[in-house]
């Protein structure tokens, strides 16, 4: 009896350790890589992948500041996330504000519609845009991209911001209308405070979000380059290797702050923005 | 406060109607989400669909805007057989791996991690998950090439002949890891594997701890919990992320072109078709393939009740 208990204990230790490891290894897969990407950013070697490396150089940083092309496609990609970023917003919160007190026909449609543009695969929310644009003659510009990617972000604004409407007591409203505000001056001293976290933490996504898209991008936006499609080039057609690094070193910190942004904002409630990408 | 009353602001006055009408209310907040992506989203979808109804002219090149199948008829050949065959098999592939990783971390995330540990795992989840794409595709770029990482990593080890083993199978080996299946099929598990975790983690964390005491009391011991409690409960969960991966999988036409031997998947073909090809039809009738293939899988995934772990 006593051994069979010391067997059964033992035997629990072994899957703790052999589970532990394969969770060490799981997190290690999904993060070593990114480290390889900030250490081949000081590769003296530019025509290869050679590992080790040959040496090391702070140089490419420089080089790719002086870029012209690179800094044109970071400007593109922040005034396309910024403006798709607004429009997703006040979208997202219009929609969050209709589902969230009032039954309708045809509500559980709505989400489903808001959800659709990421749950299909990018290329066909892409094509689809593009065959539309091509149908109406419109031609690319920096309004095709944006409206691209206004869709799948509206979707990101809509689930932060309904999740926190969802907890905000109705009964607030109503001391706020007893007490003599109107619907909009309600809105603008209860309701905005109340979700102004959820908002900007929605908003930060989907500004990651849009600054990172790749695939909808390359179909509306013509013979524009945004800072992901000059890296697709890059990847498909290498020049100096190194400085497509310090660009993806760049991605990385400028995408990593507004999800640890949106991650902080919303710590203290039970659904963190982004467990629903 | 009767001056007040008197002279309500026009702001009020409108207020005040809106809230009589809730429908006019309802209206004004619906109106500019649902022109947005009923008009244009769900409108360029359905011309999309439209599409794949008309047929290409063969001596012209133009298309014909005449309700036909033939698009369709062309779906079925070999050619564009294989492409099916081979990106659904990658899919399913990629699935059934990124459950294997998945589920550890997310087990031993929610059952065994201390709370602050907890909260890091998770970050150190998400982080990846909304992070760079391209970036992470680019770092298996040079992790798998030739004189890169794996290659050096297997050369201090001394095991290169496992590496030219795998190479040398047939159909998933090729000349380096980033020219085969087997490099393509990492990347992919890479980049989708947190959509699997997360969708884990909701499950298990589902799972009522007095659940499983009384699995302990009524005398199972550890293992045997984990298979007849824990892991049934999971199952919705790992469904829930299978339905991520699998649709992304279908879908994505930049890892297979980066990583990967030179044999199109569905949506390279589509992205093929509808650039230099211009075959607008043939292209929208290929992306039916996923479309009905992804609507099957959530019927199924449906009944085996994963949307409550979404």
């Amino acid at each position: 009896m006593r051994s069979e208990i010391r067997g059964k204990a033992r035997r629990g230790a072994g899957t703790g350790w052999s589970l532990k490891a394969a969770a060490i290894a799981g997190m290690a897969f999904l993060h070593v890589p990114l480290f390889f990407i900030v250490l081949y950013a000081f590769s003296t070697e530019d025509k290869s992948f050679v590992f080790p490396l040959p040496g090391l150089t702070t140089k490419w940083f420089a080089v790719a500041l002086g870029r012209d092309d690179i800094r044109h496609a970071l400007t593109l990609s922040v005034q396309v996330a910024a403006v798709s970023t607004a429009a997703a917003m006040v979208l997202g919160t219009l929609a969050a504000g209709a589902v969230w007190r009032t039954r309708f026909f045809g509500r559980e449609a709505i989400s489903l519609l808001l959800i659709l543009p990421i749950a299909l695969p990018g290329i066909i929310t892409g094509i689809s845009l593009r065959s539309a644009f091509n149908l109406m003659d419109l031609p690319f510009s920096f309004w095709t991209i944006v409206i691209g990617h206004a869709t799948f972000c509206v979707v990101v604004v809509y689930n932060n911001v309904l999740a926190r409407l969802r907890r905000t007591a109705p009964a607030m409203i109503e001391a706020s209308m007893d007490l003599g505000a109107n619907g909009f001056q309600t809105f603008r001293h209860v309701l905005l405070p109340s979700m102004a976290t959820a908002l900007l933490a929605g908003g930060m996504l989907a500004f990651a979000l849009s600054f990172d898209e790749v695939i909808v991008t390359t179909f509306t936006a013509g013979q524009q380059t945004t800072l992901p499609i000059w890296m697709l080039s890059e990847l498909v057609r290498p020049r100096q290797r190194p400085v497509t690094n310090v660009v993806a070193v760049f991605v990385i910190a400028v995408t990593m702050v507004p999800i640890l942004l949106a991650f902080y904002l919303t710590r203290e409630t039970h659904d963190v923005a982004g467990s629903g990408k | 406060m009767t001056a007040v009353a008197a002279t309500p602001s026009v702001l009020s006055r409108l207020s005040t109607v809106l809230y009589l009408h809730p429908r006019a209310m309802l209206l004004l907040l619906l109106a500019p989400p649902l022109l947005w992506l009923g008009v244009i989203y769900l409108g360029s979808l359905f011309a999309l669909l439209l599409q794949s109804f008309f047929y290409i002219d063969e001596f012209s090149g133009t298309v014909v805007h005449e309700f036909s199948l033939a698009t369709y008829a062309q779906l079925l050949t070999r050619a564009n057989l294989d492409i099916f065959l081979r990106t659904t098999s990658m899919a399913a592939a990629v699935t059934v791996a990124a459950a294997m990783v998945a589920f550890p971390v997310a087990y031993y995330m929610v059952r065994h991690a201390s709370l602050r540990m907890k909260a890091l795992l998770y970050l150190g989840v998400m982080l990846p998950l909304w992070s760079s794409y391209l970036v992470r595709v680019y770092a298996w770029k040079l992790i798998l090439a030739k004189e890169g990482i794996v290659t050096w990593f297997a050369e201090q080890a001394h095991v290169t002949w496992v590496l030219d083993a795998l190479l040398a199978i047939p159909v998933i080996g090729g000349p380096s890891l980033s020219i085969s299946y087997i490099g393509t099929f990492l990347v992919f598990l890479y980049i989708w594997l947190p959509f699997m975790i997360l969708p884990i983690v909701a499950a298990l964390e589902r799972v009522p701890a007095s659940l499983t005491e009384a699995s302990a009391d009524l005398g199972a011991r550890p293992g045997e919990t984990f298979r007849k409690v824990i892991f049934p409960l999971a199952v919705p969960g790992v469904i829930a992320g299978s339905i991520f991966t699998f649709s992304l999988t279908l879908g994505d036409y930049i890892i297979p072109g980066i990583v990967g031997n030179s044999r199109p998947f569905i949506g390279q073909a589509v992205y093929q078709l509808q650039g230099t090809a211009g075959n607008i039809p043939l292209a929208a009738a290929f992306t039916i393939v996923p479309i009905v293939v992804m609507s099957a899988y959530l019927m199924v995934a449906r009944r085996l009740g994963a949307f409550d772990a979404l």
